[in-house]
């Protein structure tokens, strides 16, 4: 069994919705970045997804796009983001990473070799935002070869002709992304993700994940009570941002209030559905 | 895939052209792109969609646009006889409007009641602020703000013709990243948007359906050459940024064998400088904007900033269809420096009255390279696709005068 599938088998278990936290690799430098990614799953995330840092993030709003041209300042790059897994998984066993970001990267490393490679450093999942479906033959093959989930995503633009052609073939869990828009922008109106949940899960028995435009631990909370987790990212991303000091450099105390962060919306997460 | 025996009948079902092309777009708009592809197909099939493009054309475009022999100029390089598509003619004075009506009926056509668009020297941005303010559509405009500062007029343009014009400051603030902006546009208004692109690039139908509307420019080429001179042109030349104006040029002659076709990107400072918007020459496979093909890229593959005199053709990428051209042969891929373009800028305006946008003079430098070793009787049509109004102070600046 793949680390995701166990982690949502013992979330299950547990009666209770997961967090999966999102931050940059290498915002806002590579020791800051691998610190704070090293930190989240005792600060409460169960799954940990890294952003790949891109120059044309085209689904991603101000703060994510700030997040990875720092990230690229600071010297970051795909080989780097690999070698920063591997680091934390030889202190990590058991939490699933997933890299999340573009295409072109890793087309320009090869698919096939980022696949081997990724997976060599412990990474067990992949979202590629501008792959759909009847795109990603060329990394799904790889991927699965070497035991990598290639998650998909669903929006609410999805319509039921189309869902089932991105659950075929999906692995790990479905992100369904909660708004139509950008990251970081619209707050996700948690009604009509827990309809949308409901009609996703019509379609497959995988594990539903939510993200984009979840901003707090209320707003977690009230997702965890229908979807199997919640993702967090623009707002770790913002805090962060709010710890640089003029010139872009972390300030003191940076790391502690990112993670403050995830363990409120971890303890949002947690006591969602006993709170329900 | 493609028929064997046609470079024509491309792309394939799903926007291939050979591995370049395809859809690489954000699952939220998968379906609306998917919408659009249905709705030109439709569209393609309905004559009346045809009589009401070709109507605009005619009266408000001011279609056909001359096929002109330059004849001074020719005899200034003294070989090959060289004419001029005068795209330049056109309402906006640039082909850009023949893609754009073309769009704005389709949005139309799809009850869409808002437009957006991205734009890079501005003559995009013209030409659909132009045609939504004839057919009363609100226009949002992505523009980065690196290049509003160097083309105030067409910005000014726009705004006169009601549009609104957002300036992007993420990433490098340019071309490519105003077409970022306006697929986040996109994606935030997938109801009631419609993206017209402005080059034969984005995800499909795009490159496509983008070369359909400009192909008017060849098959008018052809119709007019053949009443000219009683035959097939020698070799067409045509400036490429993203290659709309050339695929239009080149896509009804791609058949003829003995029609050779080169395209002339932007080597700005020289390509070996790496100062450059030359993909082809420049640059490698990659995947952006919803297509895989050529991309300025480093070895992480994060894009790099393209550079040109002409804003026009300062994109890091280029249409996919041009991308399988190269690869095939079909087309033969130049590339002009800032120098050399700004020799020909004025070389045109001096021996043939004509002021040719910066784009358009890159082609014209390198009709200068080869004409003169080419024999009288070879034929040589160039796309004039740009007036140089736009330009003058970009040259002036370069030639050391003050406005």
């Amino acid at each position: 069994m793949s680390r995701i599938a166990e982690r949502f088998a013992r979330l299950r278990g547990e009666g209770r919705a997961g967090l999966v936290a999102y931050l940059t690799a290498g915002d806002p430098d590579p020791d800051t970045s691998r610190e704070l990614i090293a930190g989240l799953a005792a600060a409460g995330a169960d799954l940990v997804e890294i952003g790949m840092p891109f120059s044309d993030p085209m689904a991603d709003g101000p703060l994510i796009q700030a997040a990875g041209q720092r990230a690229l300042k600071a010297g970051m790059n795909l080989r780097r983001t690999l070698a920063m897994v591997r680091h934390l998984r030889r202190r990590d066993e058991t939490t699933p990473f997933v890299l999340m970001g573009y295409y072109n990267p890793i087309y320009r490393y090869g698919p096939q070799a980022f696949a081997q490679d990724a997976a060599a450093a412990g990474v067990d999942g992949l979202i590629v935002v501008d792959l759909p479906p009847e795109e990603d033959a060329e990394l799904a093959g790889p991927a699965r070869a070497a035991g990598l989930d290639l998650v998909r995503l669903a929006t609410p633009t999805s319509d039921e002709r189309r869902l089932p052609q991105i659950v075929g073939g999906a692995g790990g869990f479905i992100y369904y992304v909660a708004i139509a828009g950008i990251t970081g922008t619209r707050r996700a109106d948690t009604d009509a993700v827990a309809i949308a949940v409901a009609r996703l899960r019509r379609f497959t028995t995988l594990p539903v994940a939510v993200g984009f435009g979840i901003k707090d631990p209320d707003q977690a909370a009230a997702v965890a009570r229908a979807a199997d987790a919640a993702v967090v990212g623009s707002a770790l991303v913002q805090r962060l941002a709010a710890n640089l000091d003029a010139g872009g450099r972390a300030r003191p105390g940076l790391v502690a209030a990112v993670l403050g962060d995830v363990q409120a919306l971890a303890a949002g997460v947690r006591w969602a559905r006993s709170r329900a | 895939m493609q028929a064997a025996n046609t470079l024509r009948g491309g792309p394939d079902a799903a926007g291939h052209f050979g591995i370049y092309g395809g859809r690489y777009v954000a699952e939220t708009l998968m379906p609306l792109v998917l919408a659009v592809e249905a709705a030109y197909d439709e569209a393609c099939r309905d004559p009346g969609f045809q009589r009401e493009l070709d109507y605009y054309l005619e009266h408000y475009v001011g279609r056909p646009s001359p096929l002109y022999f330059a004849e001074r100029l020719t005899r200034h390089f003294g070989g090959a006889k060289i004419y001029f598509k005068r795209d330049e003619l056109n309402h906006t004075g640039a082909h850009k409007i023949n893609n754009v009506l073309g769009q704005t009926l389709l949005a139309r056509r799809m009850g869409k009641t808002r437009i957006i668009a991205e734009t890079g020297a501005g003559q995009h941005g013209v030409a659909t602020a132009t045609a939504c303010a004839l057919f009363d559509l609100p226009c949002v405009v992505y523009m980065g703000a690196t290049d509003i500062e160097r083309q105030k007029p067409n910005v000014f343009r726009m705004k006169l013709l009601g549009a609104e014009v957002v300036p992007v400051h993420s990433g490098t603030a340019t071309l490519k990243d105003a077409m970022n902006e306006a697929l986040r546009d996109w994606v935030a208004h997938v109801d009631d948007t419609f993206y017209v692109i402005g080059t034969v690039a984005g995800p499909h139908p795009y490159p496509a359906m983008v070369r359909d509307f400009q192909s008017v420019i060849g098959r008018e080429t052809r119709v007019q050459l053949q009443k000219a001179e009683g035959r097939l042109p020698d070799t067409l030349v045509a400036c490429i940024g993203g290659g709309s104006n050339a695929m239009g040029l080149f896509h009804p002659f791609l058949d003829e064998p003995g029609v050779a076709m080169i395209g002339v990107e932007a080597a700005g400072h020289g390509l070996q400088t790496g100062m450059h918007a030359a993909s082809l020459n420049g640059g490698v496979p990659g995947v952006l904007h919803g297509n895989r093909t050529y991309l300025l890229q480093d070895e992480d593959g994060q894009i790099r900033d393209a550079h040109s005199i002409s804003a026009g053709l300062d994109y890091p990428g280029i249409g996919p269809e041009h991308a399988w051209l190269h690869d095939l042969g079909r087309v033969e891929y130049v590339a002009i420096t800032d120098a050399e373009a700004l020799e020909a800028f004025q070389l045109a305006s001096r021996l043939e009255g004509i002021i040719p946008a910066l784009e358009p003079a890159h082609a014209l430098a390198h009709v200068a390279k080869i004409a003169p070793n080419l024999p009288r009787d070879h034929l040589i049509v160039m796309n004039m696709c740009g007036r140089g109004d736009k330009d003058i102070f970009a040259v002036a600046e370069h030639l050391g005068v003050r406005l």
